[in-house]
């Protein structure tokens, strides 16, 4: 497994938030795939340079979301469920990144239905087996 | 479990009539990289000096090792590594002899701990001291300190004028001399990206009052900024308790706050915005909004398990 994680200080993001960050990334993307193990908290805090509490609670966190498991004894591992995220945690990202392309796309001129339009291209072609019918209430 | 191995009752100390630490209640927890901070002339030396019995309390006391810091025994000290603001050493003496003078005041003293950090630092054991750069004399020092493996390490602002690269020597020796969970390091600092990096307490010192004394954890759970978006434009900033900071745009108004509780949620619910979202805020940024220029004194950060 390839866990590149790089730590920012100074910025707005927490620490122990930017190794949970990472991780999930790295497990989202199938860079770590489910069995791999991780450092453990002493080497990881060590290759960071961070206080080992602070890698613990990110382990924590993410053994609580299932991203990862641990093992008595053996270490912690990659998880087998690909949910990644809370639903709360899904809907704060998907929010953030709305957020970012509704900026973006706002002032390029397009009516709803043209964004729409292209939306549904994209989607159907990044995710086929999403089901994309939506039902209106 | 409460286990701490300095702790101060009412610590206070006035120069004349000035007082330069008011009195204080600490606790530094067994096992912790502990943050002492504040800005420049808060008090934090002086504190520092009266925990080591180098200047004499005006009132209150302070217990090292479950020792009164007035009365510190010679095999007591041996268990406390100093590292003084400054970096003092004799320039005559070679990296090696610097090592081999101070041995003899110890009984325990690990050549081993003594040559990894000198090497870590990539000091030349052959170079005279007075021959070294700042970074180096630094990485010295605290070869000089760590050697007799002390169980309370105490360093004084030990990242003053230190380059980047030595900067990360000094706290991967920190966390190294830490592996063994019965190790604890009080350290000062204005560098809050190394704080951040391997305290996991402070304690925050403004002009001689104790602000905060809990888990770093806690500090950023506690310090929370809110922006409020309105449909119009937002309402005056509410009176809240804990307040620290508040700015105002177009339709959004953003407000750092201290101690968030239920309450505060019902006053800014009560402004009726059009949503509420908590908004990242870095260490740095929360001290300073901690320390701003509000020039009230009133909140205080206590550790989590101290407020139920």
């Amino acid at each position: 497994m390839s866990l590149e994680i790089q730590i920012a200080t100074g910025s707005s993001t927490p620490i122990y938030w930017q190794i949970v960050d990472q991780i999930g990334k790295a497990v989202e993307s199938g860079a770590a795939q489910p069995g791999d193990q991780l450092p453990s908290v002493r080497a990881l805090a060590e290759r960071l340079v961070v206080n080992p509490n602070t890698v613990a609670r990110a382990y924590n966190d993410l053994v609580r979301d299932g991203v990862l498991e641990s093992q008595r004894g053996k270490g912690v591992f990659v998880a087998e469920r690909r949910q990644v995220f809370s639903d709360a945690e899904r809907r704060r990202r998907l929010e953030q990144a709305g957020d970012v392309f509704l900026h973006d796309v706002r002032m390029l001129g397009f009516t709803t239905a043209e964004i729409i339009d292209y939306l549904e291209r994209r989607l159907s072609e990044a995710m086929p087996e999403t089901p994309r019918e939506v039902t209106h209430e | 479990m409460n286990d701490f191995v300095i702790e101060t009752h009412g610590l206070t100390k006035y120069y004349g009539t000035r007082e330069v630490v008011s009195p204080l209640d600490l606790a530094v927890p067994r096992g912790s990289i502990f943050g002492f901070l504040g800005r420049n002339g808060a008090g934090k030396s002086t504190t520092i000096r009266m925990m080591l019995g180098l200047v004499e309390p005006t009132r209150g006391s302070a217990t090292v090792l479950g020792q009164d810091s007035r009365s510190l025994t010679p095999e007591l000290r041996a268990r406390i590594g100093y590292l003084a603001e400054g970096h003092h050493v004799y320039g005559w003496m070679t990296v090696k002899e610097c090592g081999e003078w101070q041995s003899r005041f110890y009984q325990n003293w690990n050549w081993g701990v003594y040559n990894g950090v000198v090497d870590h630092f990539g000091l030349n054991p052959k170079t005279k001291a007075k021959g070294l750069s700042r970074g180096e004399r630094a990485g010295l020092c605290l070869a000089l300190t760590l050697a007799p493996e002390p169980e309370l390490l105490i360093l004084d602002d030990p990242a003053l004028g230190l380059d980047p690269v030595a900067r990360r020597s000094l706290l991967q020796s920190m966390l190294y001399v830490t592996r063994r969970a019965d190790r604890t390091i009080l350290f000062s600092s204005h560098l809050l990206s190394d704080v951040e990096r391997v305290a996991d307490h402070i304690a925050i010192l403004d002009r001689s009052v104790l602000r905060a004394n809990c888990s770093l954890e806690t500090f950023q759970d506690r310090v929370r900024q809110v922006s409020l978006k309105f449909p119009g434009t937002p309402p005056p900033p509410p009176a809240i308790p804990g307040l620290l900071h508040s700015f105002r745009t177009e339709n959004e108004m953003v407000l750092t706050i201290a101690n968030m509780s239920p309450e505060t949620d019902r006053i800014l619910r009560s402004l009726n915005p059009k949503s509420i979202d908590p908004m990242p805020l870095g260490l740095e940024d929360a001290f300073i909004s901690y320390l701003g220029d509000r020039g009230e004194q009133s909140f205080f950060i206590p550790d989590a398990e101290d407020a139920a």
